[in-house]
């Protein structure tokens, strides 16, 4: 028990300095391809450290939901850290949490922003709101449903159990049901996390704005919070794409040091595999606009509806 | 894949940068090689704006040095401010100061900005950024070029 603690422990370390060098990567990257230096890797940790800095302003009139929003998405997004199988298999908080558990605590994080934007009482915010609950509401069945396809095959929504399962029986790991699913869920994380086509994280327009649009009032410390989160929410949605569809790597409950060493080397690159993937991908896309983002994310509910039709009756490679 | 091969080809785009400037400017935070810059364009031409643009476009890439323009005036950490103030934008510039949050800058980019230049006087403008706002860096020139915005930015980032 004290051993799967720690491992939470350091999940959760894991992420919370990892996430601000997932942004910077992707940064990076998209500034290699434009043909600029870009600030570094380590851009984002400098303007965090900068922000915390800052004087904390409460815009006049916002009550406690606008201070407590950043501690909420905060929070949700290192619970999450904790439950999914990051760098081990055997979380703590595995009995308790399942992969239902977590779409809900990344739908908490989201309602929690949402609500804060319109707390401030600001037209943007409130336009913020309403397209990012226009987004979640399309995006969150589709995550239930892909990850209802991985569950499928292994009869349990333990996310471990998920990740065991293909490691135990590596040969369905490219079955027809999961490259659907797969395809599904990187749609599904690209709206959820604002990234183009769906929201530009670079704009300062504000009539084309999702995320920022919410974060607009926002300044100084909880600022800080707000990005920080928003970085984690990424890296953990980007871990789980990796580890639920590539768990090679990840330490089985109860792991020797080694292990352990293995597994965080493991995640770290296939992390960055994927942001980098992310960020060439939408070097070379522009923004959707608005009214054919549902479109795109009803084009991944299908997918998702196909992949689980696909795993449930199409027999299985290696069952 | 047409767009891949050019990404190919044409490569690295930014002009080489000098050595950075003595930094003349203490940072807002003390903190190296962070600005966040909220622009407001109190009265200009545009001309001002076209080359802000150009000092955070792919040739001069001024983020390589930190700086990074916001959207919102709670995000920055300096003001950057273009043209005379008219009388339209005298009191939307001074609510953007003070929706910044402490410690800040103000920028004064360009000859209007700074003493009025050559609209000063004019019926519609109420007077220069240093009228009514405390201006902590002038930068002159009617537009300033990119590399001279670049390195005043550069002297307030430190790097």
């Amino acid at each position: 028990m004290a051993l799967s603690i720690a491992l939470a422990a350091l999940q959760v370390l894991l992420v919370l300095v990892g996430a601000p060098l997932v942004i910077g990567a992707m940064r990076q990257v998209r500034a290699r391809l434009e043909g600029r230096r870009g600030g570094g890797v380590g851009q984002p940790w400098r303007d965090l450290r900068k922000l915390f800095r800052k004087q904390q302003i409460t815009p006049e009139g916002t009550t406690v939901v606008f201070r407590a929003a950043p501690f909420v998405l905060l929070g949700s997004a290192l619970l999450i850290a904790a439950i999914i199988p990051v760098v081990s298999l055997g979380s703590p908080l595995d009995s308790s949490g399942d992969f239902v558990a977590v779409v809900g605590l990344l739908f908490l994080g989201t309602v929690a922003l949402a609500l804060a934007a319109l707390d401030t009482g600001t037209a943007f915010g409130g336009m913020g709101s309403s397209r990012q609950m226009t987004v979640v509401a399309l995006v969150e069945p589709t995550i239930l449903l892909v990850l209802f396809t991985l569950s499928l095959r292994v009869h349990s929504a333990n996310l471990a159990e998920i990740a065991g399962g293909t490691l135990a029986n590596p040969a369905q790991a490219f079955s027809l049901g999961r490259v659907l699913a797969f395809a599904s869920l990187v749609i599904v994380i690209i709206a959820e996390t604002g990234r183009l086509p769906v929201d530009n994280p670079a704009t300062h327009l504000e009539l084309t704005m999702i995320h920022e649009a919410m974060t607009l009032e926002y300044a100084g410390p909880r600022l800080g919070l707000v990005e920080w989160a928003s970085g984690m929410r990424l890296t953990v949605l980007l871990v789980l794409l990796a580890n639920l569809f590539f768990p090679w790597g990840v330490a089985p409950g109860g792991p020797g040091l080694v292990q352990v060493l293995i597994a965080v080397a493991a995640i770290v690159a296939k992390v960055a595999v994927l942001a980098m993937a992310l960020s060439v991908g939408e070097t070379f896309l522009a923004k959707l606009r608005l009214f054919r983002v549902p479109e795109l994310l009803a084009g991944s509910f299908l997918l998702g509806i196909l992949a689980v039709t696909a795993s449930s009756f199409l027999p299985a490679a290696g069952r | 894949m047409s767009w891949a091969t050019r990404i190919l080809k044409v490569g690295r785009i930014v002009q080489a940068s000098p050595a950075a400037p003595a930094r003349t400017v203490p940072s807002p935070t003390g903190t190296r090689a962070s600005l966040q810059i909220r622009h407001v364009d109190a009265g200009s031409c545009n001309g001002c704006e076209l080359e802000l643009s150009g000092a955070f476009s792919s040739v001069y890439d001024a983020e390589q040095f930190g700086a990074r323009l916001v959207a919102s005036p709670r995000h920055a950490d300096a003001l950057v401010v273009t043209g005379v103030v008219t009388h339209n934008m005298r009191g939307p510039l001074i609510d953007t100061l003070a929706a910044t949050p402490e410690p800040k800058l103000v920028i004064a980019m360009g000859d209007c900005a700074c003493d009025g230049g050559m609209f000063r006087n004019g019926y519609g403008v109420a007077g220069a950024v240093g009228d009514f706002v405390p201006v902590d860096v002038e930068l002159r020139g009617c537009p300033p070029t990119p590399d001279q915005i670049v390195e005043t930015l550069r002297k307030v980032t430190g790097r």
